[in-house]
């Protein structure tokens, strides 16, 4: 955020609207608590106290969609489990952002078969897209950061 | 070999048509799909094998007759030997009789069986798909069966794949 | 876009009682995603007001496929596949997968790889178990136990990935032996584990075992006798808290169990405090095990010669034309398996992992089949908690232990 002028010792700060809205999105985002299969396990590794993930803003995770900004896609996302996840996308409210977590969830992974769907992205629009198998939860973290950056770049016009 | 296992494949051998084949120290009877129960209930209440390990099947596509073996594995855990069962199926119609009445632990690897290979078991309390969506259609571990492999994308036809792949926008 | 799939009642019709039919009973969905599910299971509740009249699991949300793929690819390539099964005990399915190729191609493994086979197999049995608690006392509302076991994880996550450079899927054992040798730091690091956690496990106990919130969520919830449980299938630390101390690392042992001296713990209660108390107890004794094994750790190579099936050390590519030709053939068409099928039991922390593998002789698996302990214990989930309430499903849920990935393959 950007001070842009202070006036006097009143301690009055000037900035846009655009930058305190986007500031405070990333500040508290709270992720939906929604782990698959071995990618939950880093997810709730980075959670614990050794990778703290409280110090973005994520402290808890809630376990109720409409409560939750972030879908964060732990895991592989079988051809059965495909309609609830987008039955838990439709239900987070806006604003609302997509991480898909581990090679599994971008793009199928190890698995190439009639059961596994290959990417996530072929039924909800993903921001970040994590490597790795598991990815380790500082990979997690550094997602978590870059989609930061990507919040607070947004413009007015493409806010949801 | 223990002489009590020995003792419960002659039982066996001698009371239905079983086959005993040894491969690598396990004991394998291959017995028909009707004295199934009756081999079982023998095993269970007579020479103690209390705990049904795993039941499975393998298709021998194609070959048609039999097609499919159903493999019953059997652990006795006070005595700490196991027997294996085979039951060969044909592919026209396959079916097994169910052990639920003897093994409940038999409840869902038969819905597994009928879900992954289409053999009936007769007699389940429950049979529905367990594992694939309950409208899918076909029996996804048998060897006709495709592996629903999507192809790779590599630097020369990774534009074409994209063009055809259902990436959602919203 | 998937569709999601209507059911109605008439199509359960023969699960739920008639008062459920009736509009008596309640019907309520713990759908996929729930907190203490455990992963995605579904559970169909019939609920006369909160207690549980029938409960019906459904599984399947995380139905891979593995056994299917693994018949497309090679006996190497297919071992990539079995970490990711149960994935709180990859170490286990590996060694589980190995042991049966070994048993059909009649490898040898070298004394020393055994050892350390067993040493990384038991580590993994605590890490399991430090999850299990966690996410356990998570369910049950103690939320600083989450955080403690994590802590100690770490600990042993450190340790894998200085063996294999992965926390998780390390696949490190392969058939025949090891990937590797040990680097250095190895036994420092594992003994400096085994001198912190005995102190660990008496701050765990100290929060848990005599807490009477704890003691009322858990005595007397869940019971199943031990004929009952053999019945339904139920083994491991499920089982051994019901009576029969039936453990595979002492009726069938592998990888050498049968040179350490431990013990099995078993207890006759039954119910969800018993299950966790059998599990503390097998914290003490894989360390037990543990210590006796890097104490008496032989030296030697970490890998079988059999040139057929193992590769050959890079170095002497340099020198040697067989050590490149097998090196080919083993990279292009991998090796032949001899035609014939085993039944392979090991001990995984949730029970009897069993591996059923055919050959045809050819360089891919013909069929391989997982007995996994999850699956097998969800289905006694209805007999463990009739007539209980809401609450005692969710810890009995978490005191079987199950693992979605290994139940759904």
């Amino acid at each position: 955020m950007g001070i842009e002028q202070k006036l006097g010792e009143m301690g009055v700060v000037t900035t846009t609207l655009e930058k305190v809205v986007n500031w405070s999105r990333t500040r508290a985002m709270w992720p939906l608590l929604s782990g698959l299969a071995c990618c939950a396990i880093e997810m709730m590794a980075a959670q614990a106290s050794h990778y703290d993930m409280s110090r973005f803003g994520m402290e808890l995770m809630r376990a109720s969609p409409r409560q939750s900004d972030l879908l964060i896609v732990a895991g592989r996302v079988t051809r059965k489990m495909a309609p609830v996840v987008r039955r838990l996308y439709d239900q987070l409210p806006d604003p609302k952002w997509v991480i898909a977590m581990g090679d599994c969830a971008s793009s199928g992974g190890v698995f190439n078969n009639y059961a596994v769907v290959q990417g996530v992205d072929e039924i909800l629009p993903v921001d970040v897209y994590i490597a790795g198998c598991p990815p380790r939860p500082e990979a997690l973290l550094d997602a978590v950061i870059v989609l930061y950056e990507k919040v607070e770049n947004e413009r007015i016009t493409t806010w949801k | 070999m223990n002489k009590k296992l020995q003792k419960a494949i002659q039982t066996i051998k001698k009371q239905f048509k079983a086959e005993e084949l040894t491969f690598k120290g396990e004991h394998t009877l291959m017995i028909d799909s009707e004295n199934v129960v009756e081999v079982c209930k023998i095993l269970c209440d007579d020479f103690n094998f209390n705990l049904l390990s795993s039941l499975t099947a393998v298709d021998y596509w194609p070959e048609d007759n039999p097609r499919f073996h159903v493999v019953y594995q059997l652990y006795a855990t006070e005595e700490a030997y196991t027997l294996r069962l085979r039951v060969p199926v044909p592919g026209e119609n396959p079916s097994v009789p169910t052990v639920e009445g003897i093994y409940p632990s038999a409840n869902w690897p038969e819905r597994e069986i009928w879900d992954m290979f289409g053999i009936n078991v007769e007699g389940h309390s429950d049979l529905r798909r367990i594992l694939m969506p309950f409208d899918w259609e076909g029996h996804p571990l048998r060897k006709d069966y495709p592996l629903g492999y999507e192809e790779v994308q590599f630097t020369f036809n990774a534009d074409e794949i994209d063009a055809r792949k259902p990436y959602v926008k919203e | 876009m998937p569709q999601l799939q209507e059911v109605t009642l008439t199509d359960l019709k023969h699960l739920v009682s008639d008062r459920a039919l009736s509009g008596e009973t309640m019907l309520l969905n713990m759908g996929p995603q729930h907190p203490s599910t455990h992963g995605v299971l579904r559970l169909l509740l019939e609920l006369d007001g909160e207690i549980v009249v029938n409960c019906v699991p459904e599984v399947g949300f995380l139905h891979t496929g593995v056994e299917k793929n693994m018949e497309a690819k090679r006996y190497e390539q297919a071992e990539v596949m079995t970490d990711r099964l149960d994935y709180l005990n990859t170490i286990g399915n590996n060694l589980a997968y190995c042991l049966a190729v070994e048993k059909l191609t009649e490898l040898d493994v070298p004394p020393r790889a055994q050892a350390i086979r067993v040493i990384l197999a038991e580590l993994q049995r605590i890490s399991s178990h430090l999850v299990w608690l966690g996410t356990q006392s998570l369910d049950l509302g103690a939320m600083s136990m989450f955080l403690y076991c994590f802590r100690e994880r770490e600990l042993i996550m450190d340790i894998f990935e200085l063996v294999s450079g992965q926390r998780m899927m390390t696949t490190y054992i392969r058939p025949g032996g090891l990937w590797r040798d040990l680097p250095a730091d190895f036994e420092p690091a594992v003994r400096e584990f085994l001198a912190e956690f005995p102190s660990r496990i008496k701050q765990y106990e100290g929060l848990l075992t005599k807490n009477p919130i704890y003691v009322d969520r858990t005595k007397r919830i869940g019971v199943i006798s031990g004929e009952d449980a053999l019945a339904w299938g139920l083994t491991g630390p499920t089982l051994r808290a019901s009576g029969p101390s039936y453990d595979n690392r002492k009726a069938r042992p592998y990888s050498g169990y049968e040179q350490y001296d431990f013990d099995v713990p078993t207890l006759t209660a039954g119910d969800v405090y018993a299950r966790y108390q059998v599990r503390i107890e097998e914290f003490r004794q894989s360390m037990r095990i543990i210590q006796q094994a890097l104490d008496t750790l032989p030296s030697g190579p970490v890998r079988s010669n059999n040139r057929k099936y193992v590769p050959p050390p890079r170095s002497e590519l340099g020198t040697s034309m067989e050590a490149v030709i097998h090196h080919f053939k083993l990279w292009t068409e991998g090796y032949e398996v001899p035609k014939g099928y085993v039944y392979m039991p090991v001990e995984s922390p949730r029970g009897e992992l069993g591996v059923y593998l055919e050959s045809d002789g050819s360089n891919k698996p013909y069929r391989v089949h997982w007995r996994t302990p999850s699956f097998i214990h969800l289905q006694a989930l209805p007999v463990l908690s009739k007539g209980l309430l809401v609450a005692d499903l969710v810890a009995i849920i978490g005191s079987t232990d199950i693992v979605l990935g290994d139940s759904d393959r």
